[in-house]
């Protein structure tokens, strides 16, 4: 392994030892941050090396046997018949198998440091407000969501954030450190895409709906130091995590809520300036969504702006075997709405839950991450489908009556 | 407060949702499952190895939190990279001739060859 004689120039995953630690950041050995190393390799393996050749499986043998499809759901099932679609997806499941243990084991492992060090960084603060009596709603608690056993809400013991402590530390390993140092890649892109968009907003009020354990939202509240930041989610665990995250990397202005998306009632109208949802409503499900918009609407004060930001939608022009592979992720690592969420006409939503359609507002973002350190999107070529730093913004900003008005 | 968490047990805990299977036999996917499991534990111990190769020739002595503390510089980094991907692209060599045929769906066997060859 010497690094004088490199045979060619190195295009590959950062070692985690890049990863920025903070103070919840669990501790970890030096084997077990090569175990991470390795599964980020594996996965970047996977699509880079492996997937392109279901690809040629496809057009080759799989289409000519299966013609004209007409929905990605046959597609998917033909593909199911093919030797290599097949041991591809054994490797892929397994792999995040592999990533949930390592990950769990880091955590569990040092449970009681965590668990206390939260209790401790969050002892009587305001901004932890926490509803034990919250119904966890059942596109939540039927399923594990990406094969993390406990999901965001389980609680093995009282005061437990191992849940949320394992989800930090292995975004490195699913994405092979697409997010960045902080894995909030995407939360620094909707800043960079405001920034640029809208460069006079000065929000006051910002709400970061399904916001789990801030990692997104933070560098939002960075960006608008002056506004009060509010993340709301379902999980208990990683609001406790992520108010402790937050104010262990200086952020004070955020404040961890625990509700559900669709009943916000204890906000009034118009009290925000910008709702945010951050890779969310593929979470969620068709009776929940049009709920989670309404609220976001009627929460919106006038000149503000609703930002979803999501994977693309299956559009009539994307291919139906790029989105049978998009779709692998809801049959195969438990994103059940996935599937049924990225078909859905987002902006006639949007005008449902309120919005004309002169309102909306549409863009796209990739992961802003330290490029000396971490691959970036735009040199990246390997397509890892659902799993690219790269999204859709659909949006919605209500017009300001008031100030047209008096214009 | 957490004695009710064994680690070793739920590190590997099941998630909730049936577990799919792709391959003809699920006890073929469940040898591949352990075989990766195994190959990522090799990567551990070279990754150990590297490391402690690298502080030796560099110190001339040893301890064990020296390799806890051990942080590569990005050329030793990519370096270590780099045999990833080379010992992945062995592990996995198989599939890459599997990819590899499919532009040759028709390519002949030796024994096809050898009947063609013998052929009066």
């Amino acid at each position: 392994m010497s690094d004088k004689n490199m045979p060619r120039s190195y295009d590959g995953p950062p070692d985690y030892r890049n990863v920025g630690l903070h103070g919840m950041s669990p501790k970890t050995t030096h084997d077990e941050k090569s175990r991470f190393n390795f599964l980020a390799h594996l996965n970047r393996h996977l699509a880079s090396e492996i997937l392109p050749g279901v690809k040629t499986a496809y057009e080759t043998r799989v289409e000519p046997k299966n013609p004209f499809p007409n929905h990605r759901n046959q597609v998917r099932k033909a593909l199911l018949e093919d030797s290599l679609f097949q041991h591809w997806s054994a490797l892929r499941r397994g792999t995040m198998e592999l990533r949930q243990q390592a990950g769990r084991w880091v955590t569990l492992r040092q449970a009681n440091e965590l668990n206390s060090k939260a209790a401790e960084m969050t002892k009587d603060d305001p901004r932890l407000v926490l509803d034990a009596n919250l119904d966890i709603p059942k596109y939540l608690s039927s399923i594990d969501h990406h094969c993390m056993p406990g999901s965001y809400h389980d609680e093995l013991v009282p005061g437990d954030v191992t849940g949320a402590a394992n989800y930090d530390v292995g975004i490195f390993v699913t994405t092979g450190g697409g997010l960045g140092r902080f894995s909030d890649g995407g939360g620094q892109a909707v800043v960079q895409w405001m920034q640029k968009n809208r460069p006079d907003f000065a929000p006051k009020r910002i709400l970061d709906i399904g916001g789990g354990l801030g990692q997104n939202v933070v560098p939002i509240a960075q960006a608008y130091p002056d506004a009060e930041v509010v993340c709301v989610d379902t999980g208990a665990p990683v609001l406790r995590y992520g108010l402790a995250r937050a104010k262990s990397l200086g952020v004070e202005n955020i404040t961890f809520v625990q509700a559900n998306a669709e009943d916000l009632s204890r906000f009034p109208d118009g009290h925000f300036d910008w709702v945010q949802s951050t890779m969310f409503l593929h979470e969620t499900s068709v009776k929940a969504m049009p709920k989670i918009m309404k609220e976001s609407h009627r929460l919106l004060a006038p000149g503000g702006l609703v930002m979803h930001v999501e994977q693309p939608q299956y559009a009539a022009d994307m291919p139906l075997y790029e989105q049978a592979i998009r779709d692998w992720d809801a049959f195969y690592n438990n994103e059940p709405f996935w599937t049924k969420m990225h078909e859905l006409d987002l902006d006639q939503w949007m005008v449902d839950a309120g919005f004309s359609r002169d309102e909306l507002v549409h863009g796209g973002v990739a992961a802003v991450v330290d490029a000396s350190l971490f691959p970036e999107h735009a040199n990246d070529d390997v397509e890892d489908y659902g799993r690219k730093a790269a999204w859709h913004i659909v949006g919605g900003q209500k017009s300001d009556a008031v100030k047209e008005a008096a214009q | 407060m957490t004695e009710a968490i064994d680690p070793l047990k739920l590190a590997g805990a099941k998630p909730k949702g049936k577990r799919p299977y792709f391959l003809k036999d699920p006890d073929v996917e469940r040898v591949l499952a352990v075989t990766m499991a195994l190959a990522q534990e090799v990567a551990v111990m070279r990754e150990r190895l590297d490391t402690v190769e690298r502080i030796l020739e560099e110190k001339g002595t040893l301890s064990q939190s020296d390799i806890e503390a051990y942080n590569p510089p990005k050329p030793i980094a990519e370096a270590r990279g780099s045999w990833t991907q080379e010992y992945l692209a062995r592990v996995l060599r198989i599939y890459q001739q599997e990819i590899e045929a499919l532009d040759n769906v028709n390519e002949p066997s030796s024994e096809d060859i050898g009947h063609e060859l013998g052929a009066e």
